[in-house]
């Protein structure tokens, strides 16, 4: 189903849609399998200027909006959940710089990453602070000039392939979530090094890495807004990315329906296509129908944050929600309508059903995201 | 200032799945059936476009070229949203019907037109036509070199290039004064995906269309009057399939398929 998009729109869509059929579908498998990361699949990516729908025409972007990355995000997860999250966990990483950026870093690193050359990661996440966000260990003392970092940050998206990374650190630890600052910090630092590679479950492909940062000295003008803003910085980035996972669960969640969809005509049991039995029927329409149902509240909240609405946090939280849950129980019926088939991994519902898991975990746990919504619920009532 | 001006020399052929042969008038089915850019003429953009990368910026500028009728147009649009930098349609009623001789003539008056064209490039052959004809043809009516089946272009500059090309058996390496013209092959890269710059100036650039009469063409050098071959028919071969057992004991057989092949002239 196509919503009205305008000229601009479609052509996005139309974009991707031939990167996701020639150069994606051909090799997810594969890349799956080895966790090859997508580099050449990226790079036609940015040829394509979708990098520059995350930045501003004043950096050399063509942003117009949240909604226009939703609709790149979803049309790329419909290939492949790893190469979205990868594109996606990029524009994680640089709309702390859009949102907190002076002049001058905004100059220096939004058109590296608007032509695509480069990615970019968001670094919060630590093995002992996860949906505590507020629990970081990781320090920045600053000396001089520098900041210097001690630390290390867990499953990293992008990390090791990023340039340019965002990351959060305790400038002043005794201050809690108050003493939080953002720092930009380039790959090729001294100090700086990657960790483990982790061997995932789902969106094998994309890279999810350790940061260690070891008297890791970085120029203090790298640092985003002021000292102690990095909590509501963080904040306000997810208000803003949390739509796009949401439009990356469509994304699979849809694939997988039409996958699925495709299978029941062709699949003949006592004699007939399973696609004329209620039972599948009525699978395949509640699959449908709740992709809709999703897809439309993901592009609700794109288009209330595009609208300059302040108070975002509890619709960009409840669209990622329900997308994501949605594609959980979508990939897996997927799989039941394949049958057996469906759990070999010569058909590709078994590789969507373990991306789709992920949508419900990263950029805030389900059940994080339920706290937030019902908290601002109580304070600002049901609207 | 422009270094290298390269023309792209492309065609409109029907989508290659849909092809189908009317088998009462022996000729193409073209209604309802998606027009494409012939896939070989893809890859010749492609290399158009790679070239003015390795390059700085406005030291060379890419122009496509298709001769054909006005709905030809969309082709054009599709090389500029791939990043070609501008696009220029030859339509005439006078150049219907035109075969690869028609065609190379006014291609190369529309190249003598742009005047200063360094490199053409061209994609090996068409879907359709399948001659693989227009490319020589076209450089010898230019009057300059033309290598065939381009797999790799190793050095460029506005007065040489060195092209290495894919033949059945081996590969061959050449340099060659420019202008020329080559022909390309598959092998030679991946076309890359429209870009959405690319393809909001495709939306809205204009086209000029040079009709017979701007490139100076007399209407019995170009079209069908300018053409030496007509097709007269296009039908699919009938192949017959005539199986005959040849019995008896493996010796007996070998000798009778022998002596049979034998009678048939085929050994």
């Amino acid at each position: 189903m196509r919503y009205l998009l305008t000229e601009e729109q479609k052509m996005i869509v139309d974009i991707c849609r031939q990167i996701v059929k020639d150069r994606i579908i051909p090799v997810r498998a594969e890349m799956d399998e080895k966790g090859i990361f997508p580099w050449e699949i990226i790079k036609e990516i940015g040829k394509s200027d979708l990098f520059r729908l995350f930045i501003p025409e004043e950096y050399e972007g063509m942003s117009t909006g949240i909604f226009e990355v939703c609709l790149a995000t979803e049309e790329l997860s419909r290939g492949d959940l790893s190469v979205a999250a990868s594109y996606a966990a990029s524009g994680l990483g640089l709309i702390p710089i859009l949102i907190a950026g002076n002049e001058e870093q905004k100059k220096k690193y939004l058109p590296q990453m608007a032509s695509g050359g480069k990615l970019a990661a968001f670094g919060l996440t630590e093995a002992e602070a996860g949906s505590d966000a507020g629990s970081i260990r990781t320090t920045a003392s600053r000396d001089g000039d520098f900041y210097i970092l001690n630390g290390t940050k867990q499953w990293i998206t992008n990390g090791g392939e990023a340039d340019i990374y965002t990351i959060f650190a305790m400038t002043n630890p005794e201050k809690g979530v108050r003493g939080a600052s953002a720092i930009i910090v380039e790959k090729g630092t001294d100090g700086f090094e990657f960790g483990k590679k982790e061997d995932k479950l789902g969106i094998r492909a994309s890279a999810t890495r350790e940061l260690i940062f070891t008297d890791c000295r970085v120029p203090k003008e790298n640092i985003l807004g002021s000292e102690g803003m990095g909590f509501i910085i963080a904040m306000r980035t997810f208000d803003q990315s949390r739509p796009a996972v949401g439009a990356q669960a469509v994304g699979v969640a849809q694939a997988a329906l039409e996958e699925a969809l495709n299978y029941s005509k062709v699949r003949k049991q006592f004699g007939a296509a399973i696609s004329s039995f209620q039972a599948i029927q009525h699978m395949l329409a509640d699959m449908a129908t709740n992709i809709e149902a999703a897809r439309a509240l993901v592009y609700h909240a794109a288009k209330v944050i595009d609208s300059g609405e302040k108070n975002v946090t509890r619709l960009s939280s409840m669209s990622k929600i329900f997308a994501s849950d949605m594609a959980m129980k979508v990939t897996t019926d997927a799989i039941q309508i394949f049958g057996g088939y469906g759990f070999m991994k010569e058909y590709p519902v078994e590789k969507m059903m373990r991306d789709a898991k992920i949508t419900q975990i990263y950029e805030g746990t389900n059940q994080i995201l339920r706290n937030v919504v019902a908290l601002d619920m109580i304070k600002r009532g049901v609207l | 200032m422009i270094e290298i001006k390269i023309a792209v020399c492309i065609k409109q052929v029907p989508g290659t799945t849909e092809i189908k042969i009317d088998p009462q008038t022996n000729t193409l089915i073209r209604e309802g059936i998606e027009n494409i850019i012939n896939p070989f003429d893809a890859y010749a953009i492609e290399e158009g476009v790679r070239i003015r990368e390795r390059f700085s910026s406005g030291e060379v500028e890419v122009i496509a070229l298709t001769m054909g009728p006005p709905q030809s147009r969309e082709i054009l649009k599709e090389a500029i949203s791939v990043g070609v930098d501008s696009a220029i349609l030859l339509s005439d009623r006078a150049f219907a019907g035109a075969d690869t001789w028609a065609t190379s003539t006014t291609l190369a008056k529309a190249i003598n037109k742009i005047g200063d064209c360094r490199l053409i490039i061209l994609g090996k052959q068409t879907l359709d036509g399948d001659t693989g004809q227009v490319g020589p043809e076209l450089a010898q009516r230019l009057g300059i070199p033309f290598i065939g089946y381009a797999s790799s272009i190793l050095e460029i500059n506005r007065n040489k290039m060195k092209v290495k090309r894919l033949m059945e058996d081996r590969y061959e390496t050449f340099e060659i004064n420019l202008p020329a013209a080559i022909s390309v092959v598959k092998d030679i890269n991946t076309p890359r995906v429209p870009s959405l710059r690319g393809k909001m100036k495709a939306k809205s650039v204009e086209i000029p269309v040079w009709d017979a009469k701007q490139l100076e063409a007399d209407e019995d050098e170009v079209g069908l009057s300018g053409s030496y071959t007509q097709v007269v028919k296009i039908f699919t071969p009938k192949i017959k399939h005539e199986i005959k057992m040849i019995e008896g004991s493996p010796g007996e057989q070998v000798e009778q398929l022998y002596k049979e092949l034998k009678e048939l002239n085929v050994i």
